[in-house]
């Protein structure tokens, strides 16, 4: 039991990671972001290029890959979506823009990566086994990195101005333009953020899990998973949906292995009982 | 009465008329005619590898073909141009492209790629006198009434019980573990899996466990199945983009037993994916290997990468479905627009194997034991095991 309890924390840790973004995202600009699989996907492929291809080592990877997201999601914000939302009041808008977005980034990947899957050597070799738990230490190291980006960005958005900035727009976006915020300007920095932290996330799995270019589609319906089971647009919301579904999972396919098929099929019927007892989800409130 | 405008339009297109006709006397041109092979699968999404490896093997000997002066059926030239268009794996859009193929006058398609795809394109195949190619098990696809469908492959259903019983013979295999994708194709390869396996007589453990399309961490899917020690696990019906995942997760897990599939991968994704752990797993491959593949499939592999880039050893198997539509119609030229008179040749149908270094290697259309009339392609059953980075020949089984 000790080894599912361990799988089912790192594999929430994973989680975690990817809905970060995405509720930030949300939270800022009240934007679903479709599109942020294929955030996630870009970064591992960048990360497979620098480290495997061109031998650079992994932490520059990771970081190649994090600013690199981080420009793309910055020039997505300013280009497409601050027009779209300056120009029309309906949401389906921003969502059919995202949705535009997920398949023009599929479609680039698919051309500049092509359609195989990608993996990149082990950044650490060996796996600790006792008699209960057997875990690989690049899982470990990875699950480490993955903690300290979540407590980076938190400190980021606690402690720091822009922080600062990006929690009073989630909170109320006219009051604080009223104090002097710059909306636009920490609109952008917010969505660069998102974007850089589904970069990080690809990043640091890519290790883990490999990359190909098809798997945008299933990581954003996950991530939205996390976010809706969470609460839509709160950060420790986004971080408590990754680790109950990554339990979940872990516990479901062991506890009901016997019973067949069917693990998956529970997780969905209890989120929607969940979603009509508490349809804010667990922390449904204003980010912030 | 010659004026200006007479001048300058012969100015410009004799030099144009001239080239073409220069053109027209070189190898690449003289095909007057052209031969439309359509494709109807998968080259977007998830699961776009499999589809890919259709296209650009279809592409690559096409362009192989045009290069060396097209292809000559009865007394005239054709080029080879192949029409693509994905299905995104949706039989809805599926049924698309096949009409869209019928609108082309195409009568001769490579794919859809999975069960549902292939299933839901049959009506609009056999109502408008296509003979199609897919990459999908479901026998009542190839057994009468049906006749329009040519298995492109080995099935999991005939390559599954010459493993199974290969392992349970030379290594002892006696106790195996089934696990797949909660989708129809892998479900249903599963399960005929575990049927051939029960069939002669090994003990399966497990058989009911799934994965969800997308999976990226198999550690909590496999560490039920790791627990219940069996000598074999089963990844049936594994995507390429799986196997690595799979593998990797399995032996993280303390496994010591043998892993197989019986649907092609990649050695190269095996590699980037799982190293050294993937050695001694064991798929199904082509003419693979360099041990019985031709010159002919060297330079195949040469001119593929040199058109895209990297080859996929997926391509193995599916080099042989254009060579097969292009054959058959050089021994009956009538079936160019006739796919009557293309059925009537297959059945006596023979031509040398281009792909294998054996000189007594053949083409010809099997499938008469598994579904009762020959609508599969004979394509050499390669079992492979991984090793080294590569794939080497475990044995060699034919398919009547």
């Amino acid at each position: 039991m000790v080894q599912v309890l361990i799988n089912g924390l790192y594999l929430g840790a994973q989680y975690a990671l990817i809905a970060l973004g995405l509720t930030l995202i949300f939270a800022l600009m009240n934007v679903l972001n479709f599109a942020h699989g294929q955030m996630y996907v870009i970064g591992g492929f960048i990360t497979y290029v620098v480290y495997a291809q061109l031998g650079l080592p992994f932490i520059v990877a990771v970081v190649a890959a994090g600013a690199s997201l981080a420009i793309i999601g910055a020039l997505v914000e300013l280009l497409l979506f601050r027009t779209v939302i300056k120009r029309s009041h309906r949401e389906e808008s921003t969502m059919l823009l995202a949705a535009a977005v997920a398949f023009l980034f599929d479609a680039v990947i698919l051309l500049v990566f092509g359609e195989k899957q990608r993996g990149v050597p082990k950044i650490i070799s060996g796996v600790f086994v006792s008699d209960a738990l057997i875990i690989p230490y690049d899982r470990v190291v990875i699950a480490a990195l993955a903690a300290a980006s979540i407590a980076g960005f938190m400190a980021f958005v606690q402690f720091t101005k822009p922080g600062r900035a990006m929690r009073a727009l989630a909170q109320d976006r006219i009051a604080a333009q009223l104090m002097g915020v710059n909306v636009d300007r920490y609109s952008m920095i917010g969505f660069a953020l998102g974007a850089m932290l589904a970069g990080l996330a690809g990043a640091l799995l890519v290790a883990i899990t490999g990359v190909n270019a098809g798997i945008g589609g299933p990581i954003s319906i996950k991530a939205f998973m996390m976010v809706m089971i969470g609460g839509a647009g709160v950060v420790g919301g986004a971080i408590a949906g990754g680790f109950i579904l990554g339990m979940l999972e872990s516990v479901g396919l062991t506890v009901l292995h016997a019973y067949g098929d069917i693990t998956y099929l529970v997780i969905f019927a209890a989120l929607m009982v969940f979603l009509a007892v508490r349809p804010n989800g667990l922390m449904g409130k204003p980010w912030g | 009465m010659i004026d200006r405008r007479s001048v300058f339009l012969s100015a410009t297109f004799a030099p144009v008329a001239a080239l073409t006709f220069a053109l027209a006397g070189s190898p690449a041109w003289s095909a007057d005619k052209e031969l439309k092979i359509g494709f109807v699968g998968v080259t977007s999404g998830p699961a776009a590898a499999w589809g890919t490896s259709n296209v650009r093997s279809m592409q690559t000997r096409a362009a192989w073909l045009n290069e060396t002066g097209g292809v000559k059926i009865g007394g005239d030239t054709y080029k080879v141009t192949i029409v693509t268009f994905d299905d995104q794996k949706d039989p809805k859009r599926a049924i698309a492209g096949m009409e869209k193929m019928v609108q082309e006058g195409i009568h001769y398609v490579v794919g859809p790629n999975v069960d549902d795809g292939a299933a839901a394109v049959r009506p609009v195949a056999e109502k408008n006198g296509v003979i199609y190619f897919p990459y999908a098990f479901p026998k009542e696809l190839y057994t009468k009434p049906a006749s329009n469908a040519v298995l492109g492959m080995i099935a999991n259903y005939q390559s599954g019980p010459a493993i199974y019983k290969y392992l349970k013979d030379n290594k002892g295999v006696k106790k195996v573990a089934f696990v797949a994708a909660n989708e129809s194709d892998p479900l249903s390869q599963r399960d005929s899996g575990v049927a051939a396996a029960k069939a002669l007589g090994l003990d399966v453990i497990a058989d009911t466990d799934t994965y969800q399309t997308g999976t990226r961490d198999f550690t909590p899917v496999l560490t039920p199945i790791v627990q219940l020690k069996p000598d074999l696990v089963v990844l049936s019906g594994v995507a390429p983009a799986d196997a690595p995942l799979l593998i990797r997760a399995t032996r993280e897990l303390g496994y010591k037993g043998l892993l197989s599939t019986e649907t092609a991968q990649d050695a190269k994704v095996l590699q980037e994916g799982a190293a050294d752990l993937a050695d001694g797993f064991i798929s199904v491959g082509g003419a693979s290997t360099p041990e019985i593949r031709s010159t002919t499939m060297e330079e195949f592999i040469a001119r593929y990468t040199k058109m895209f880039g990297e080859y996929n050893d997926e391509s193995n198997t599916k080099c042989y479905a254009l060579e097969y539509i292009v054959d058959t119609l050089q021994a009956n030229p009538k079936a160019i627009d006739n796919v009557e008179e293309f059925k009537k040749t297959m059945d006596s149908f023979t031509a040398p194997n281009p792909y294998l270094k054996d000189p007594n290697a053949k083409l010809s259309y099997v499938g008469a034991t598994s579904f009762g009339q020959k609508r599969q392609v004979a394509v050499p059953m390669v079992v492979n095991i991984f090793k080294g980075g590569k794939f080497e020949t475990l044995f060699v089984g034919q398919v009547d």
